[in-house]
């Protein structure tokens, strides 16, 4: 059977709701980390996909994927030392243990 | 090889040459915090002047980086900004161990908004956006031993986070539908294909999150509340403020044919966020946070001045205006709180109760910006709201302008509420009398001299309504 873009962008968007429901759901912040580069490669994914199959005379979409591969590492490195700032402070990484600020 | 493309990017240059000044120092080593504070603020006062240099204007690098005479403004606007906020925390960086890194973090931000502003491409737009959205997420875990200050930098980080790959996925579906990512061609691409909306309404949702619209507001006040003074401040101004320029470009050009379709989100969204703003914001109890509600019902009044697309550039010039207003209060009010929080760590209402009697200049500039954030006449917050919502009416809604009215006198209780703290009511523990450094007292004399002096200057009105019409 041969790959089209429909089934490409069919796991995409799969991928793209894994991850925001793994987001909302989770309650440990590494994992919600997680989901979120799971959104982000969903994304990356997309843009290969519709160069590839699309606009192939272009490379836009395999440039803005390089870029995007490279704002995750660093959004992850601060989220990381975040987290381990949380961990010293409150002993937990669980976000229902952060609660100081409601209302 | 054309150097006068230097020339076009002479703020990006003076930022990034002061942010690698500050790493060769710190490297160094030997620099006190004084010494950083004083060589920070004349470079970057020096900087504002490059506003004078003459401009060349016009795309560059394939449409990566455009400048404009609006472009420019704007960014002596937020620069201004950033340096009010700088010289109004000195208390707080006097003892504070990491003063160059606090002003490489919040340059790097700036310097993120203004590739943001300019870029005439989404990828670089994208990058625009997280420089200056990644090191505002570090800044606001800078309190480090203070539990708050991490509680708010995970919830910033991860909310930001969020909002960029929602709106990514919005870009990457405008992709697949057009084939580009310039903003020139997509705002003739984009002509309001099913799916086109649909990441329209995904990018509109992430530009709706950086700006704190309800119902995407929820980590407004918590993130306001846990940062230090300074990056709250940094946050609802400047951060604000580079969104909505950005925002008002993007709607009227690149998604300029879908007009009919984001007039009625716009019109609903601004109805929405400035009522749940002013409600919360009535049974607030600390500064910070009460600001926070306050900042989100600001943005209800700018939402009603960029629906206005009838005549879009009364509709821009407007919104540059309203900012330029904003800048001064906002940081008025803000540099009050910082200093007051550096030296006492009060920053609840009760604690300025009878603050008149012991700090009268601080609670007269208090008293001052609350009157302009209200809108009341002769401060310069009223001609700001005067034109958001003559801009609004061009449309024709006069609901939307009578709603905006009401929402006004709503906010006018619970600004006055801090005003009647200040001068009426008594303490039994009032603030002791806080003696200002120079630097204090030369940011609140320019928010003062902004607020009293901006609405009656028709030459600076004027000159802002002609350059927004070349976007």
């Amino acid at each position: 059977m041969e790959v089209t873009l429909n089934h490409i962008l069919f796991l995409s968007t799969a991928l793209f709701f894994i991850g925001v429901y793994g987001f909302l759901t989770r309650r440990n912040v590494i994992t919600m980390l997680m989901a979120i580069e799971l959104l982000l490669n969903s994304v990356n994914i997309n843009f290969i996909a519709f160069n590839k199959y699309l606009y192939a005379d272009k490379l836009d979409g395999v440039f803005f994927t390089l870029f995007l591969i490279a704002i995750a590492a660093a959004e992850a490195a601060v989220a990381i030392a975040i987290i381990i700032n949380i961990y010293r402070n409150y002993k937990s990484i669980d976000v229902d243990d952060v609660d100081t600020l409601k209302w | 090889m054309d150097l006068s493309i230097l020339i076009s990017m002479k703020f990006e240059m003076a930022l990034t040459l002061i942010i690698f000044i500050l790493l060769f120092l710190k490297i160094d080593g030997r620099a006190g915090n004084q010494f950083f504070f004083r060589i920070t603020n004349l470079l970057l006062v020096l900087s504002l002047g490059l506003y004078f240099l003459p401009a060349r204007y016009g795309q560059f690098f394939s449409g990566m980086f455009r400048t404009s005479p609006l472009l420019e403004f704007e960014k002596v606007v937020l620069l201004m900004a950033t340096i009010i906020i700088s010289l109004s925390s000195y208390h707080w960086l006097k003892n504070f161990n990491h003063v160059a890194e606090f002003y490489m973090m919040i340059l790097s931000s700036l310097l993120g908004m203004f590739f943001m502003m300019s870029s005439d491409n989404l990828l670089m737009f994208y990058l625009g956006l997280e420089l200056s959205s990644i090191p505002v997420a570090a800044l606001c875990n800078f309190d480090l031993d203070k539990k708050i200050s991490s509680e708010a930098a995970m919830k910033m980080i991860l909310s930001s986070a969020f909002s960029s790959a929602i709106l990514l996925f919005g870009v990457s579906l405008i992709y697949g539908t057009t084939g580009s990512l310039d903003y020139y061609v997509l705002s003739r691409a984009v002509v309001g294909t099913p799916l086109q909306i649909m990441a329209f309404i995904l990018i509109f949702s992430g530009f709706a999150f950086k700006l704190s619209v309800v119902p995407f507001h929820l980590w407004t006040a918590d993130v306001y509340e846990g940062s230090p003074v300074a990056v709250t401040a940094f946050l609802s101004v400047v951060s604000k403020g580079a969104m909505a320029f950005v925002f008002i470009t993007t709607l009227y050009w690149v998604f300029g044919n879908l007009g009919g379709t984001w007039y009625y989100m716009l019109a609903i969204l601004a109805v929405v966020t400035m009522i749940i703003g002013n409600l919360f914001a009535l049974r607030q109890s600390n500064l910070k946070r009460f600001f926070a509600f306050s900042s989100i019902a600001q943005v209800g009044y700018l939402l009603i001045g960029i629906s206005g697309f009838v005549k879009a550039s009364l509709s821009i010039g407007s919104v540059v205006y309203f900012v330029l207003i904003y800048v001064f209060s906002n940081l008025a009010a803000f540099g009050v709180i910082s200093v007051i929080s550096a030296l006492t760590g009060k920053e609840t209402i009760e604690d300025y109760k009878g603050l008149y009697r012991s700090n009268p200049t601080l609670a007269l500039l208090m008293a001052l910006a609350l009157f302009s954030l209200a809108g009341i006449p002769p401060t310069a917050g009223f001609f700001g709201k005067l034109f958001l919502l003559t801009a609004g009416s061009s449309t024709g809604a006069w609901p939307l302008i009578i709603i905006a009215s009401l929402n006004l006198i709503i906010s006018l209780y619970y600004y006055l509420r801090i005003v009647r703290a200040m001068f009426i009511d008594e303490s039994s523990e009032p603030l002791a009398k806080i003696s200002l450094s120079f630097s204090e007292m030369a940011a609140f004399l320019l928010c003062a001299g902004g607020i009293l002096s901006i609405g009656f200057m028709k030459g600076l009105f004027e000159v802002i309504f002609n350059i927004s019409g070349g976007l």
